[in-house]
């Protein structure tokens, strides 16, 4: 895969993920023509398309466009799963996730992607595995927060 | 703000966000925007030392500012302390700040790899976690100079954690696509292809991906993985669908790693082995039959899964290329998804059965679809699935279909969307041309893509279907009537009047016997659409008229007025001015004798590959003309027909002066004998001239000329003059090779397709394609006179002991050949062992009367037998080195005999069949390749390294290769090249 793209009805973009060296200027040039071919189709229309020599695949789940480029010999459906498989983890780990949590939560989204895509390519792909290791981070994290809030409740008390 | 709580709530980050959503504009978003960098800026400079959590939260907020489209200058420090952070949110912001925000101040590089350095040291999984995930991210050369060398290691080390195995696969594959030459070949590599074996799905999920991408690179050090591949998939194929837990998908099991294992087996040939080949093909039936069955959920992902993993297992099937039994169950199954209600179905069955239709074993079950993909271009809603159905239409077209095919695409066309238009335009003209049986409706079709869309039709198009009508006499009076008739249309395309000025010009004489098409009538029909055409559309008109004052001096007056007239004779257009002098100069100077000379009919174009066809692979990549051309190609396309091909720049420039005369090409080979001085006299005419501008010479923007080879050079041997006897010789008896067999036998040495010979009797044409050790050759011979030649009969002789090393089987053509016509003779080619001397060809036939002979040298030399080989540096001077007797090396130094071009000279080595290496050779200006020469009995190891010299104008080339007469051998074929 070359680059996730995360977009809205609107045309705000709200994740972006390049797995090929790019500059930011084409990246942004990349972005605009795609989120206006992407949001110029219709509902029914089929989820792949040519563009460039690169395949699109994409989907919209709610507000949001999950949109995908991959190589030619890459296989059409089952990027489409990728892109199931990663709104099925964000929605477990945020619980019914909205757009919304995807904005106030940018980083968690981008976490959650790495443990399951590195470098374009499917890392793991079981549900449990994923969130095991983004939970374990959180379970790590609200130690040394404890460990921080505690001290810190020390300092003001002086 | 949304109810999540997860982990650490960045209150000022989430507040900062809600303001931002909160601006009603763009001002207003710049101006928050720029509050918070300002009120970031001052904490980092300030006097406080920040705690971790304040530096954690600026620097989100700046990556959330990045994110939103703005630029970020600092912060980059910041962010690299928080990699040393123990604290793990705060080196994961830290990590995801570098990853997307990278900078190439080295200094910040070098702290940046040294937090890395100490966190896969750390033996702690995440953060070597999060440290693999950030090399993956940035994926720099810096940093795989850093790490490329310890990540190996990592990888196969035994006591890693599965998660960090995983990570360490994935980001390795990540360098070597970025700087394959960084990452060190060893002892590792042998235990990655282990990981296929692994008993965590997730670790083998990552590692296929790693094994597949150096495969393709290192195919024959990686060979064990096919074995393992299929074990693994065989195992997974046949597992119930819920005996892997949490990978099963949908109760689809292991989708993702099924489609990565299916797609490793396609960097192999099927495999030797019997009991493994038994077992795929097991698996690919079981793949295929579960198709069959009915779906065990309802949902879109249970299906999407399993036909990912049944598109991949056609992929394969279509790779082998072997199973005509599970190719035809392959196409079946398409078959049924042509009329699938889902359109993602659709459009993937379209697509896979392009490449289906290229196999032989499949092509006709593919036709079998045709009414449906036409029903699909009909009335498919979506562009992209119509766009699928007319790539298939084109890959499935061939003479049986090509009428019904053409039709429907020209149905099509009226009602296409813009942006496909043009490319139709080329596949109708390239089917056309291809599958033509009778001329006329070829010239019909064009005709019709012209009116149709004639702002889609390229100059390729309309070139070649002048090319086309001026080598073929017998539609020359049919399409001087037709483009007259079409001409008569009130509103006609600039492009028809284009071609139907030219084709007048030179054929109107055919039809000027009818009143209704006479000679004043023709002049004045192309006359009346004149001034509404462009500059050079006007130049090719004024051409028109100097050919018709020779083909009817009736015409002289009344076009001589039109030459004199002051809107052509002072035109502001220096080509049309020029003209327009020239000609009336010309018409008034000339007898009737010299006239006719310089105004002779075009001579037949030399036969090349199709500049459409060309075209079309430029606008569709690589690989798209392949249902129609498939053979192994050389990579410059123009260099394939002797340069011939317009270049890009001449293609897109319209070409303002597309002369009938033919003024700067070479006169007609075939031209009656002038006038003693003829010759002269043209240039004289010119040069006399007072108007006569400067810039007569061949300009660039000539691409219609531009385009013409010079006629081969007739040979000393010519077959007319050749008093052969009555008699035939006998099929043993035969002659020696013309001399310049030799020659023509070079200019096949770096490509396979092109003309090989040429008189003004018989043209021979080569196609060829080479695979492993074997090859197909088809020949094509033209007869290029009027009359039929008899007895024809080509045949292959193989001298010496050839025999033993070499077998070509060889069809029987025709033994009549009819004036005009073309027959194709394919030859199979399989190469037994390392040979030195070519085949030879020899041809036979009479005409008219009399026995003619000639003998060629058939294109074939070792070097078609290269397979190209690629590898890193070090196995190369490896390999270099074990070649190192004397005899194993071949050397020779000369002289360029053409410019010394890199570029050229790339395309030649490729073309000559090995691998070019990369970063191998310290002198960049050198060339090294590498390549393996197959035959049934041995395989050959060459090794090449191609020295140039500028300065002095000079090559040193060296080959080794494991035969010392190959070496010699291949170093003389290839010496000659340069």
């Amino acid at each position: 895969m070359q680059f996730m793209l995360l977009f809205s009805r609107q045309g705000k973009l709200r994740l972006q993920k390049w797995y090929v060296p790019l500059s930011d200027k084409e990246k942004k040039k990349i972005t605009r023509e795609l989120v206006q071919t992407v949001l110029a189709r219709k509902p029914k229309m089929c989820s792949f398309l040519e563009w460039r020599d690169l395949k699109i695949v994409y989907k919209r789940y709610a507000s949001l466009y999950f949109c995908c480029a991959i190589e030619d010999q890459d296989n059409e459906l089952i990027t489409l799963e990728i892109i199931h498989r990663y709104v099925e983890l964000l929605d477990k780990y945020f619980g019914s996730v909205c757009e919304l949590d995807i904005i106030f939560n940018f980083e968690k989204a981008y976490f959650i992607l790495d443990e399951f895509l590195l470098g374009g390519e499917v890392q793991e792909t079981s549900k449990k595995n994923v969130l095991k290791a983004i939970e374990q981070a959180d379970l790590l994290q609200e130690k040394t927060e404890n460990m921080f809030y505690s001290k810190s409740g020390c300092k003001k008390a002086y | 703000m949304p109810a999540v709580s997860k982990g650490d709530g960045m209150r000022g980050l989430a507040v900062f966000i809600s303001d931002i959503r909160n601006c009603k504009s763009k001002e207003a978003e710049i101006k928050r925007i720029n509050k918070e960098l300002a009120n970031i800026r001052s904490k980092f400079k300030g006097d406080k030392a920040l705690d971790g959590y304040s530096k954690k939260k600026y620097v989100c907020k700046l990556l959330f500012i990045f994110l939103l489209g703005h630029d970020i200058d600092f912060g980059h420090m910041e962010a690299v302390n928080l990699l040393s952070s123990n604290k793990y949110t705060e080196k994961q912001i830290g990590y995801l700040f570098i990853s997307v925000l990278v900078n190439s101040n080295s200094e910040l590089i070098r702290l940046i790899n040294n937090a890395i350095k100490n966190d896969l040291a750390s033996r702690n999984p995440t953060f070597m976690c999060l440290a693999l995930h950030c090399i993956a991210n940035v994926g720099s050369r810096e940093m795989g100079e850093a790490f490329a060398a310890d990540i190996p290691r990592i990888l196969v080390a035994g006591d890693s954690m599965d998660s960090v195995k995983q990570s360490a696969a994935l980001c390795l594959l990540r360098l070597y696509k970025a700087s394959p030459d960084l990452v060190p070949m060893g002892e590792w590599t042998a235990r990655v292809v282990h990981l296929l074996n692994d008993q965590h799905m997730g670790v083998v999920t990552a590692a296929v991906s790693l094994i597949t991408c150096l495969c393709k690179k290192n195919p024959d050090d990686f060979k064990t993985c096919v074995s393992l591949a299929v074990s693994r998939l065989s195992r997974i194929v046949s597992s119930a669908s819920t005996d892997l837990q949490d990978y099963t998908y949908y109760f689809v099991p292991a989708p993702w790693l099924s489609v990565k294992l299916l797609r490793l087996l396609q960097c192999y040939p099927p495999p030797e082995d019997a009991a493994v080949k038994g077992r795929l093909v097991e698996c690919l039936e079981t793949v295929l039959n579960k198709a069959q069955e009915p779906p065990k959920s309802k949902k879109v992902q249970h299906s999407n899964a399993k036909n990912a993993i049944l598109f991949e297992t056609i992929s394969l099937i279509i790779h082998y290329d072997s199973e005509p039994n599970l190719l035809v169950r392959a196409c079946n199954q398409l078959g049924q998804f042509l009329q699938h209600r889902e359109t993602n179905l659709r459009y993937l069955a379209l697509e896979s059965m392009c490449t289906l239709a290229s196999s032989e074993f499949s092509h006709e079950a593919v036709k079998t679809h045709i009414d449906t993909v036409i029903n699909a271009l009909k009335t498919e809603r979506d562009v992209s699935v119509r766009q699928r159905a007319a790539d298939l239409l084109y890959a499935m077209c061939d003479r049986s279909n090509a009428k019904q095919i053409v039709s429907e695409m020209l149905r099509y066309l009226e009602t296409a969307d813009y942006a496909i238009r043009e490319e139709i335009v080329l596949k109708v003209a390239i089917l056309a041309e291809k599958y033509a049986v009778d001329y006329s409706w070829y010239v019909d079709t064009i005709l019709n893509l012209i009116r149709i869309a004639g702002d889609y039709v390229s100059e390729e198009v309309w070139y070649r279907v002048l090319q086309i009508v001026t080598n073929r006499d017998d539609v020359q009076g049919y399409a001087a009537k037709t483009v007259f008739e079409a001409l008569q249309a009130p509103a006609c395309h600039e492009n028809m009047v284009k071609v139907g000025g030219y084709i007048l010009g030179e054929f109107g004489n055919l039809i000027a016997g009818d009143p209704r098409s006479s000679p004043p009538v023709q002049f004045s029909l192309l006359h009346s659409k004149f001034h509404l055409c462009s500059v050079a559309t006007r130049a090719l008109l004024l051409s028109t008229y100097i050919k018709f004052i020779n083909l009817f001096p009736e015409t002289k007056a009344t076009i001589q007025g039109v030459l004199r007239a002051g809107s052509q004779l002072r035109n502001a257009d220096v080509e049309l001015q020029q003209r327009a002098v020239e000609y009336l100069t010309l018409s008034s100077v000339a007898s009737t004798d010299v006239l006719a000379t310089v105004l002779e009919e075009m001579p037949p174009f030399p036969e090349r590959e199709s500049s459409i066809l060309a075209k079309l692979k430029r606008k569709k990549g690589p690989g798209a003309g392949s249902a129609l051309d498939d053979s192994r190609r050389d990579p410059s396309s123009h260099d394939i027909n002797g340069g011939v091909e317009p270049t890009p720049s001449t293609v897109s420039t319209p070409s303002p002066s597309a002369d009938l005369l033919g003024l700067r090409a070479a006169p007609p080979p075939a031209a009656p004998p002038a006038p003693s001085g003829a010759g002269n006299l043209l240039v004289d005419v010119f040069s006399d001239s007072p108007a006569a501008q400067p810039g007569l010479g061949p300009s660039p923007e000539e691409a219609f000329l531009s385009e013409l080879e010079p006629p081969a050079p007739e040979s000393p041997m010519a077959l007319l003059a050749d008093p052969a006897p009555a008699a035939d010789p006998g099929p043993e008896d035969i002659g020696p090779p013309i001399p310049e067999a030799d020659e023509l036998l070079n200019k096949f040495v770096c490509r396979n397709n092109g003309v090989l010979f040429e008189n003004q009797l018989l043209q021979i044409g080569v196609k060829s394609e080479f695979r492993q050790n074997l090859g197909r050759m088809y020949l094509f011979y033209g007869n290029k006179t009027s009359v039929q030649f008899q007895n024809f009969s080509p045949t292959v002789v193989h001298p010496g002991d050839l025999q033993t090393q070499l077998a070509v089987q060889t069809k029987r053509v025709a033994s009549q050949v009819d004036g005009g016509a073309q027959v194709q003779q394919v030859l199979n080619i399989e190469c037994l062992r390392d040979f030195l001397t070519p085949p030879l060809l020899s041809v036979r036939f009479r005409y008219g009367g009399a026995p003619q002979s000639l003998t060629l040298k058939l294109p074939v030399t070792i070097n078609k037998f290269f397979q190209p080989t690629e590898m890193a540096a070090q196995d190369f001077f490896q390999r270099w080195k074990q070649l190192s007797l004397p005899q194993q090396e071949a050397q020779k130094i000369f002289k360029a005999n053409h410019p010394m071009d890199a570029e050229v000279t790339k395309a030649k080595l490729l073309g000559f069949g090995s691998a070019l290496l990369d970063n191998v050779d310290p002198n960049p200006e050198n060339f090294v390749g590498a390549g393996i020469i197959q035959t049934k009995a041995l395989q050959v190891g060459c090794l090449l390294r191609l020295e140039p010299n500028a300065q002095a104008q000079m090559y040193r080339l060296t080959l080794r290769t494991s035969k010392e007469p190959v070496s010699r051998h291949l170093c003389e074929l290839l010496a000659q090249q340069f």
